[in-house]
């Protein structure tokens, strides 16, 4: 049985100070987290809650969902040290190894997953704006929301899925596998050259996506190294017994919020038709992570891959596959549990692009990144007759991830949108009603003082005769405004709410 | 927020609505204007792009990522 899709995505932003010579991206990324985080004391409804401590007591990325950690992996260290903000809209935004990182609250489909990562920008910008006005001229920071700085480092956009635990775990290594290598069609964001060690950077022109060359296993707990395509951390920040955390880190970041929305949207009723067992046929390829990068590195959309039983498929022909099953799926009652009305508008949208990538992909230059940022590159390189490597064709394709409002490249060239700036802009300071990330960012808009630390499920109150409180919400589907509305309204400090929490518990 | 100046002038092709519903054969047939379009606008994109291309790309260099 399928489980609602609660879902989120966090960013790892690139970070430059372009006028320093010696560059402490840590540092930097310290200094915009903290001047975001500052507002609070400047400003009553500032959309941040900045003495909240990040709660690491319950973190063990080292839980691997096969079971034991296996010998030489490596999990995913936790920086506890650096900066950490809990934000009064559920988020959580922070710096992770050298990169402010910012996360989603949990989302209740994947139009929503779209408005919030676009709030998560304007943070951004913010954040920028504000660490700019106090640092000299010559120690500005700008941050690009990508993926690869072209020299072989790499830092991720990851999706995050709740799934069912009763779900077996091999079925989404399998059909998961088939969907992350073909659905690079459309989530790509574009890049010039290639990254594969051993291989010129110049021996390929331009890719589809920016993660792909990255990608050495096919199942494993990395982030950083040897990353796999299906990654196992077993960590669901929600009543194990019950569910599990799908945790994505194959996807590109999107400047498009139709590939965002995409992105996200089929890979939630991917998963739900998983639940479900809905899908009959597995497409299993031979070598995954050979056909990962075959795929992003075929712009022709033509290559055939080969399959484990010998015979071969097109991306795009496993792409209709898939969401010939979606089709029959979410006519079929599927939508329940994958958003509803916004289910239909997934499959819509997914027919569109595929028929798009089919006939005339560059009918999809307002709505997917890699066909936009080609076409754009191509235009500047004819109109000034230079050749893709030139730095200033590198430096247009690295503005193509420019957020700021001034130079935003992805403005200029009329990507569509989804969602109105206004929506865009209350998603800055109001949580998702839907989600338990109402209770969080609710408590952090009423009672900032009173919250010690936070954590996805749960937080920590200090009380009257200073006692500590921890108040669990070990369901990502509990604590919505629906079910807490009244409550918060009608209570006057933590101690009370806590009080009627508990006794309401009993 | 209030400091943040957010308004901007409305761009081409927004449409929040109707952009998921389009079909397929008008999407095509605009496809020729767009790039057309592209052109119109390199200017702009060139009063955006950052001075000094050659040392901006080689100092972008981004360590430490997942």
């Amino acid at each position: 049985m399928s489980i609602p899709k609660i879902c989120g995505i966090e960013t790892e932003y690139a970070i430059i100070q372009p006028k320093l010579a010696d560059q402490n991206p840590i540092h930097a990324s310290s200094v915009i987290v903290n001047a975001y985080a500052k507002q609070a004391d400047l400003s009553t409804n500032s959309g941040v809650a900045y003495s909240v401590e990040w709660d690491f007591n319950n973190e063990m990325p080292e839980n691997d969902v096969r079971g034991l950690t296996p010998i030489g992996s490596l999990p995913p260290l936790i920086e506890t040290h650096l900066v950490n903000a809990v934000l009064e809209n559920g988020a959580r935004f922070y710096v992770d190894h050298a990169h402010p990182e910012i996360s989603t609250p949990e989302c209740v489909d994947a139009l929503q997953v779209v408005k919030y990562d676009r709030s998560g920008e304007k943070i951004l910008e913010l954040a920028m704006h504000l660490a700019n006005q106090n640092l000299e001229p010559e120690e500005e920071i700008i941050v690009y929301k990508d993926n690869s700085d072209g020299k072989g480092n790499s830092y991720g956009c990851h999706e995050n899925y709740l799934v069912s635990r009763l779900t077996p775990f091999g079925d989404i290594i399998c059909h998961a596998t088939t969907h992350f290598i073909t659905r690079q069609i459309y989530t790509g964001s574009g890049k010039i050259g290639v990254e594969i060690p051993g291989l010129d950077s110049d021996s390929l022109q331009y890719q589809l996506t920016q993660r792909a060359d990255f990608f050495e296993e096919e199942v494993g707990l990395e982030t950083t190294l040897k990353r796999p395509i299906i990654n196992t951390r077993d960590e669901p920040h929600a009543d194990a017994s019950k569910y599990r955390r799908l945790h994505v880190i194959c996807g590109d970041a999107n400047m498009s919020e139709t590939a965002t929305f995409l992105k996200v949207g089929s890979t939630i009723i991917l998963l739900a038709m998983i639940e479900d067992d809905f899908l009959h046929r597995r497409i299993i390829f031979d070598n995954p992570v050979r056909s990962i990068r075959e795929v992003s590195h075929d712009t022709s959309l033509q290559k055939p891959l080969m399959l484990q039983d010998g015979s071969s498929i097109r991306a795009l022909e496993a792409q209709w596959e898939i969401f010939s099953s979606a089709k029959t799926y979410v006519e079929n009652g599927g939508a329940e549990h994958t958003g509803g009305a916004v289910a239909q508008t997934i499959i819509q949208t997914w027919e569109r692009v595929l028929t798009g990538l089919e006939k005339d992909p560059e009918s999809l230059s307002t709505e997917i990144d890699w066909i936009a940022k080609k076409l754009l590159i191509e235009r500047y390189a004819d109109r000034h007759n230079l050749p893709l490597t030139d730095p200033r064709i590198k430096l247009l394709a690295l503005q193509y991830h420019d957020i700021r409002e001034s130079k935003r490249i992805t403005d200029i060239i009329g990507l569509k949108k989804l969602i109105d700036e206004e929506e865009i802009l209350s998603g800055i300071d109001n949580p998702p009603e839907e989600t338990r990330a109402y209770f969080r960012g609710m408590c952090l808009q009423k009672w900032p003082e009173s919250i010690v630390s936070a954590n996805w499920d749960s937080l920590v109150f200090r009380i009257e005769g200073d006692h500590l409180k921890r108040i669990p919400i070990l369901d990502p589907n509990e604590g919505t405004s629906l079910k807490l509305q009244s409550l918060l309204n009608r209570v006057n400090s933590p101690t009370e709410l806590i009080a009627e929490i508990e006794s309401s518990n009993k | 927020m209030a400091e943040q100046e957010y308004s901007k002038e409305q761009i081409p092709n927004q449409d929040s609505d109707s952009s998921l519903d389009d079909d397929s054969v008008s999407q095509s047939e605009t496809s020729s204007e767009l790039a057309n379009e592209l052109d119109g606008l390199l200017d702009e994109i060139d009063s955006v792009l950052e001075s000094n291309a050659e040392e901006f790309v080689k100092s972008y260099v981004q360590k430490g990522g997942q």
